[in-house]
């Protein structure tokens, strides 16, 4: 039995760890400029804790089979309460580990979320509802235009959807659209919203999700890398249709951004 | 093999007659309505497996759903995505609250407790009784909610606000989920109850010689969780309420202005995230309160099948109450991506990557008992062995989500899922099995099969494994959790053969759980007897007869004069003396 145990364990351990370490399932191709940071504390974090866990397990599945009971013959157990100095150096040592990691990622962090977005930032607002994302361009004025929860119209889709209150001039050339454009190579300055209940808005590609939150206002900023389409995900639990609420970010080129936004801004006269 | 002899020196150290209620007449108060906590015990592990079988069947059908949405099932017909949803929250809710939380506390904890500290019952009966009791109409009222209109609720475990807050929201979202909430505001009544009494009990009841650092790591675990749990239902309790009220009278705790199907509501100024803050502080010790337990029979079977001392019983005991002290400190980090401040992730980081440090103990100290031991591996004892082994593999995703940094990716996906599942719902599950196997005998008189516990055993362990490990690679792949078609979303297409995987694994354990109740059912009727102590171990409830007599001890009180794992004593007559034998220190 002891036997038995030791090869399960060591089965499922290698099975686990080959899968890790082939990695057929991965994190997705990272488009954006903290990518590289956050899968560098990723597969670090990934390294040290397959150590641990491959030494972990292997040790409970030897320990099974060498300490077995092997009748008459076997020695005596070793009849001790513990040791002392190896409590603590254990202890010690997976503290220093752990608190070590946790320093290393924490600067990431603070790049992502302490400093506010750049002042060349392009401004989107994202709104999440049942079961759509809309995105919002303050246009030419750089303002956005107010909103109003009581016209908000969800059949009625884009501006009406969002509540967009078209007798404030500042909304008058707000462009609202079901796909998100970004230009390439600059800061995204993202304002979340959420209309009904909590929405998370969620771009694998990007190593990006932040909740939309109904009363809140969240601010964040992203960097977009690479030029390509990119899909959008929502990560929290929002309703009937929460695995169907997906959209689109196309990243494209600072040019065909700008010949984007003013074919939406001519669409509108 | 009647090993009270051993133990002869308790029955004569003292025969005074602490705790007199009579021996009940008639089945309804001996066995509906009873005061004795090991039929309460009993009630409560009967409870808690209807509860586990409704889970499971339950999470069968969501695998089912996920790989073929268009199936026409008998019976249940076809499963619509909002029902997959009603699944997710039935299920979740049931495991933890009516499994987790019922069969390792208010099961062997009610069971075992007293008599592990030589004590003839709980503190308070009445309160014991009402405490199941209780525990029962909230079940009931879990299960309405799948009978009512629109059906049973689609918010999740964790019914975050204004989805849980506002009729409009979603089917479930009306009668079923006034249910919900009012199933867990009654269930956090009942386990307030019970902790009370296990903590007025641990300190009250002890045995003579029972001293605090001579208490079981089980009786420790109860106790532990017990406080944990006096400390966190009645926050859950008191959001309950406040969710009551926002949906029921208008008020706008948790809700803030906000439209739903184009339909202004008529809230404001209510907090979304006032909801996760309770419900977290009282969340995070609830996943310490399912593992504890756990931990504590993990460490009472593994000394007493590898024949050896536990490995470091005051560092277990501190890591416990590390454990318990640190996890009402870390409730923030279910809540990094939620728009609380980015400033505040940095300590709920920091305090969860400590609480790890105590965890890790535990481990090592696990695999100290059983360094130099010499292991009988009958059931208990593997799935004590697999306890720790799904600990370890559940507890190394944790530092990954305990970072902010990596929780962008992670949150909300699979990852957390598997996560979670291995360490809180496999693991525990592990302790409840190792718990059922050990204790069977002296529960109900009898032993259980062990060809049969131990196919059980073979097909659990690698099927949990199988289907849980997979879901980190989805998680890491970007898989949000809580999706009921795979279809919408393109990047989750190449992971469907991994889903196939998992549901074919699924069925595989799902159907060995069968060979456990057989086994359980007909060892009750048909299985040989149980000695006195079948498994020659050293805790007080192994000293007197099986099953105990009404009052535990027969009119005794035992005397305690050895800590809890003295196995392999050198110079000692067997190879284990029991805590109420002569003192070690005496004997050579
Ligand atoms: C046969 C074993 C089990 C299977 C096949 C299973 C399967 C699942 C699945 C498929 C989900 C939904 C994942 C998603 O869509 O996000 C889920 C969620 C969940 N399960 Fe299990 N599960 C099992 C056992 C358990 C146990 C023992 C527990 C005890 C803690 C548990 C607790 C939960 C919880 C808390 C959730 C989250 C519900 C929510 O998101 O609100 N499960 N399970
Ligand atoms: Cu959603
Ligand atoms: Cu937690």
């Amino acid at each position: 039995m002891g036997l038995a145990l030791l090869a399960v364990i060591w089965l499922i351990t290698f099975v686990s760890t080959y899968f890790f370490i082939w990695h057929p399932w991965w994190l997705p191709a990272g488009v954006s400029a903290s990518a590289a940071a956050i899968d560098h504390q990723f597969v670090t974090t990934y390294i040290l804790m397959g150590i641990v866990f491959v030494l972990a397990q292997c040790s409970l599945g030897l320990f099974a089979w060498q300490y077995r009971d092997r009748g008459s013959s076997a020695p005596p157990v070793d009849y001790s309460h513990g040791n002392t100095t190896m409590e603590i150096v254990w202890t010690v040592l997976t503290g220093v580990l752990f608190v070590g990691l946790n320093l290393m990622g924490s600067k990431i962090w603070a790049a992502e979320r302490f400093e506010p977005a750049q002042a060349s930032a392009v401004p989107v607002e994202v709104t999440g509802m049942q079961f759509a994302w809309y995105f919002r361009y303050p246009g030419p004025d750089g303002k956005f235009g107010i909103t109003n929860p009581k016209l908000m119209d969800p059949s009625a889709g884009s501006e009406a959807a969002i509540g967009l209150d078209t007798s404030d001039p500042a909304a008058k050339d707000d462009v609202v659209t079901g796909t998100m454009f970004l230009p390439v190579n600059r800061q995204v300055d993202f304002t979340l919203r959420a209309v009904d209940v909590i929405h998370s808005f969620f771009i694998p590609n990007m190593r990006f999700k932040q909740d939309a939150v109904p009363g809140l206002a969240i601010h964040m900023h992203v960097t977009p890398t690479q030029i390509g389409d990119y899909e959008i995900a929502c990560a929290e639990l929002c309703g009937l249709g929460h695995y169907k609420m997906h959209g689109m970010v196309k990243v494209v080129s600072q040019e065909d951004f700008d010949k984007w936004i003013a074919a939406r801004e001519a669409e509108k006269q | 093999m009647d090993r009270r002899a051993g133990g002869g020196e308790t029955i004569m150290a003292t025969s005074e007659v602490v705790h007199a209620h009579a021996g009940p007449q008639g089945f309804i108060r001996k066995y509906i309505f009873s005061l004795d906590h090991k039929v309460i015990g009993i009630q409560y592990f009967f409870l808690a497996l209807t509860a586990v079988w409704v889970g499971m069947f339950l999470s069968l059908l969501m695998r089912i759903h996920l790989i073929w949405p268009q199936v026409n099932l008998p019976i249940v017909g076809h499963i619509q995505p909002e029902t997959y949803l009603s699944l997710l929250t039935m299920h979740g809710t049931i495991m933890v609250f009516f499994v987790l939380t019922t069969a390792p506390q208010g099961g062997f904890g009610n069971y075992f407790l007293p008599i592990q500290i030589g004590a003839p019952d709980m503190a308070f009966p009445v309160l014991n009784m009402l405490s199941f009791w209780t525990t029962f109409v909230a079940f009931v009222v879990m299960l309405a909610a799948f009978f009512v209109t629109g059906g049973a609720p689609l918010h999740g475990w964790t019914g975050y606000p204004p989805l849980s807050a506002v009729q409009s929201t979603g089917p479930g979202e009306g009668l079923g989920a006034d249910l919900w909430i009012t199933s867990i505001a009654i269930f956090c009544a009942a386990s307030l109850m019970g902790a009370l009494n296990f903590i007025t009990t641990t300190l009250d009841l002890r045995a003579k010689g029972m001293t605090l650092m001579r208490m079981p790591l089980t009786v420790w675990s109860w106790f532990i969780t017990a406080i944990l749990g006096l400390l966190a239902f009645g926050v859950l309790l008191s959001a309950g309420i406040l969710l009551l009220m926002d949906r029921n009278l208008g008020t706008s705790f948790f809700v803030p202005v906000i439209v739903v199907n184009g339909q202004l509501m008529g809230h404001k100024g209510g907090s979304p995230l006032l909801w996760q803050h309770l419900f977290w502080f009282f969340g995070h010790p609830e996943v310490y309160i399912a593992i504890l337990p756990g931990m504590g029979v993990t460490s009472q079977i593994l000394s007493t099948f590898a024949r050896k001392p536990i490995f470091g019983y005051r560092a277990m005991v501190y890591a416990m109450l590390g454990i318990g002290f640190l996890g009402f400190m870390v409730w923030g980090h279910h809540m990094f991506m939620s728009g609380m401040s980015p400033y505040s992730a940095f300590a709920f980081s920091l305090l969860t990557m400590a609480i790890g440090v105590p965890s890790a103990i535990k481990t090592f100290n696990w695999l100290g008992t059983l360094y130099k031991g010499r292991i009988r591996f009958y059931t208990p004892m593997l799935f004590a062995v697999g306890f720790v082994s799904l600990f370890v593999s559940g507890g190394l995703s944790g530092p990954f989500l305990a970072q902010p940094t990596l929780d962008i990716p992670l949150h909300d996906t699979y990852f957390v899922v598997g996560h979670f599942h291995l360490i809180m719902g496999v693991a525990a599950i592990f302790g409840i099995f190792a718990a059922t196997y050990y204790w069977f005998p002296k529960m109900f008189g009898r032993m259980m099969n062990e060809g049969l516990g131990k196919a059980h055993f073979w097909l659990t362990f690698i099927g949990t494994y199988a289907i849980f490990m997979p879901m980190h690679y989805l998680g890491m792949a970007g898989h949000p959790r809580r999706y009921s078609q795979l279809t919408e979303v393109a990047y989750l297409h190449n992971l469907i053969p991994l889903q196939t995987f998992m549901t074919y694994a699924a069925f595989i354990t799902i159907g060995a759980q069968f060979i456990f109740v057989i086994n359980l059912f007909w060892s009750m009727l048909k299985g040989p007897k149980a000695a006195d102590n079948p498994w020659d171990a050293t805790t007080v409830e192994w000293t007197t007869a099986t099953p105990p007599p009404h009052d535990n001890f027969g009119g005794q009180t035992p005397v305690i004069h050895n800590g809890p794992y003295e196995y392999g004593v050198p110079g000692a007559a067997r190879d284990f003396v029991m805590q109420t034998d002569p003192a070690v220190g005496a004997a050579h």
